[in-house]
């Protein structure tokens, strides 16, 4: 029996409140960005955030609750741009989006650095009793947005990334899953040996966690031998990106197999157009009577970062996720 | 091609040369304007809808008369009306919805908005506002617009198959403006698509909409191009193609490091080039601004060259953008001067002089 679990990759809009209360705060130069050092009005404010989406997505009702990831201003650069190794440069594209990031220049040892994401793991912790979820950029994708000016080798620099990263596992708290954010692993794939190290760089992240391991990929679909190293890491799970294309992904799928699990993206994290939780239920439906896989757990998720969206929709989105996890089958 | 530049030459322009001066649209907003739109979008002010109309028509004839003091040889009203390139635009624009600001970074967000019905022609966008400056101004006019890519790239679509559907759709309604704007007297018209910039990839989807937007538009208008902040190697020379003679590209920001993109195939048409940066805060100085013109010149020969800022300077302190646009002019002037005396040989496309 195949049990549905909802949940969502995290980086939330801010409410709205909080986005005037923390602009006045903060400032709006690059410069007045998350240091990780902040404290009093600002570090209440994302307190109260933090609790506020959190009771959001249980009021919703879904499976697993995230943090938020309200601080992360460098949307999924963040864990980078707070360490003390790194300069944050100037502003850059974030991916093919109207939306920019700091370029976090690293120049020194990325060794393990205070737990910015831990703690925040661990203030979620004391609000969440079951079902708590980390977020993470996967090793690749944290990698391919920073620049590197101290190990002068890829291949180095993306051992070093995976081992900060799998140092940040280690400080969290107990937590229900781990997810793995790999866009990079699409939007600019690995080439021929670099599939493979990336595959081993998550493998070690995967490694440092005492929970389900999903890495959600998105906006398209791998590239095939991508996909088959990417098998090749100690995951529990693969996120497909069934709404930028689904007949590549499902082709994947089929042509290379899968995880005993798999997270489904079929909610549109970059549109307002909100699914109806039947719609949604169709699309996990679709996915697993065109596979012959027989899924234990099939996690159904939008395919983005979340921020894109305003609030009323993002919030619409939760509970249609939510909801579709508890509709009767429906069967065509 | 007919020449649409010479009709904006000022009458009692004082070299042979002409090096055009014009800005790309945006300029900073007075505070009281400020504090006037403030007052208007508070309920519990008496701050009523016909002093809100005062306070953008003082604005506008305000710094309409700002760029002319500044000596600009062809202004606009600094956008005193819109609030933002992809907003104002949509709040007239029937099937547009709105659902609350999203993100673009840090703490600046934008109320970015949703199609959500078929795009229709509804009240003017740009008519008014280019009338009003047109009265008010002794200089010619330019009438920036946003672009259908810009438009639809920086919507949520949720109603047309895709990005270039949106695209198609808007252009036609872009068109309709355009006739509009022209039939009221418009003579210079840029169309800003700095999503272009973004996924460049989609040249050839602004290309055909550019076509629908050109229809039936008169030989003597002039039509720019405005893209700003990205890889122009990936564009270029592509968007040679597209219906417009002007192209305005940022390059001061980037210290003209992309400059060479520009020359490895020759500019066939008009270049209008960033000459100031208008994200740093201090006023290039006009020898400074001089030797960026004279870098437009190694791309195409005078006639062809416009001189303008990077992009709009609406973010910059309204004394700080001033005084780029102060000395701008001042610096095309003197250029103006040194090749009328013949002491600036540098000519593009000249292989006589293309040795030194």
């Amino acid at each position: 029996m195949t049990e549905i679990v909802a949940t969502t990759p995290g980086l939330y809009p801010l409410p709205d409140w909080a986005k005037d209360d923390l602009s006045d705060l903060k400032g709006h130069q690059k410069g007045d960005l998350i240091s990780g050092d902040e404290g009093g009005e600002i570090a209440a404010a994302y307190d109260e955030a933090r609790a506020e989406v959190i009771e959001r997505q249980q009021d919703a009702g879904l499976d697993r609750v995230v943090e938020g990831q309200l601080r992360w201003d460098d949307m999924l650069a963040h864990p980078l741009t707070v360490h003390d190794s790194v300069e944050t440069g100037g502003i850059v594209r974030y991916y093919d989006n109207n939306n920019f990031c700091r370029d976090p220049v690293v120049e020194g040892d990325l060794s393990a650095d205070g737990g910015d994401v831990a703690a925040e793991l661990d203030a979620a912790a004391e609000l969440v009793e079951e079902g708590l979820q980390a977020v993470l950029p996967g090793p690749y994708t944290l990698a391919d947005l920073a620049t590197d000016e101290h190990y002068g080798d890829d291949a180095a620099f993306l051992d070093a990334v995976a081992d900060f990263l799998g140092s940040e596992v280690d400080a969290f708290p107990d937590v229900e899953t781990l997810l793995l954010l790999e866009p990079s692993l699409v939007e600019n794939a690995p080439g021929d040996g670099v599939d493979e190290r990336a595959s081993e760089a998550i493998d070690a992240v995967a490694s440092a966690a005492d929970a389900e391991v999903v890495v959600q990929t998105y906006w398209g679909a791998l590239e095939e031998k991508v996909h088959a190293h990417l098998l090749d890491a100690d995951i529990d799970a693969v996120g497909y990106d069934f709404v930028s294309d689904h007949e590549q992904t499902l082709y994947n799928i089929n042509e290379y197999g899968t995880k005993d699990d798999i997270s489904l993206s079929v909610v549109d994290g970059q549109n307002t157009l909100v699914e109806t939780p039947a719609e949604i239920r169709e699309r996990i439906e679709w996915v697993t009577e065109e596979t012959t896989n027989d899924f234990d757990t099939v996690y159904a998720s939008a395919n983005t970062e979340l921020f894109y969206l305003p609030v009323n929709k993002f919030e619409a989105k939760l509970d249609a996720l939510a909801d579709a996890a508890d509709l009767e089958e429906v069967h065509a | 091609m007919t020449d649409t530049r010479e009709q904006f030459r000022p009458e009692d322009h004082p070299n042979d040369h002409f090096l055009m001066t014009t800005v790309v649209g945006s300029y900073p907003k007075p505070k009281w304007h400020n504090r006037a739109r403030e007052l208007f979008e508070d309920e519990d002010s008496e701050f009523d809808v016909d002093n809100w109309e005062e306070a953008k028509d003082d604005a506008a004839r305000l710094i309409t008369k700002e760029h002319e003091r500044a000596g600009v040889d062809v202004v606009t009203d600094g956008e005193m009306r819109r609030n933002e390139m992809v907003e104002y635009f949509a709040h007239r624009i029937d099937g547009y919805d709105f659902n609350g600001r999203v993100k673009v970074w840090g703490h600046n967000y934008f109320d970015k908005p949703s199609v959500v019905d078929e795009v229709e022609y509804d009240e003017q966008w740009l008519v008014e506002e280019f009338e009003f400056t047109d009265d008010v101004a002794d200089a010619p006019v330019k009438v920036p617009i946003t672009g259908p890519y810009t438009l639809a790239s920086w919507s949520f679509n949720e109603v047309y198959d895709d990005e270039e559907q949106l695209t198609y759709a808007l252009a036609d309604l872009v068109n309709e403006e355009i006739d509009a704007l022209v039939e009221a007297g418009a003579r210079y018209i840029q169309i800003d698509e700095p999503a272009l910039a973004t996924t460049p990839d989609d040249h050839a989807i602004v290309g055909e909409a550019l076509e629908r937007i050109v229809d039936d538009v008169p030989e003597d208008v002039r039509l720019g191009l405005h893209v700003c902040y990205g890889d122009y190697s990936r564009i270029y020379p592509e968007i040679l193609d597209y219906p417009v003679e002007e192209y305005d590209l940022e390059l001061a920001n980037g210290d003209y490091e992309q400059l060479d993109v520009f020359k490895d195939d020759e500019f066939t048409e008009d270049f209008a080039m960033g000459v100031v940066d208008v994200h740093t805060a201090e006023i290039e100085s006009v020898e400074e601004i001089k030797d960026n013109i004279k870098k437009g010149l190694e791309v195409v020969p005078p006639e062809r060259l416009t001189v303008s800022p990077d992009c709009g300077v609406k973010l910059l302190p309204r004394e700080i953008a001033y005084g780029k646009m102060e000395n701008m002019v001042k610096a095309a002037r003197e250029v103006e001067a040194e090749l009328d005396a013949g002491e600036i040989d540098v000519v593009a496309g000249d292989a006589a002089t293309a040795d030194d």
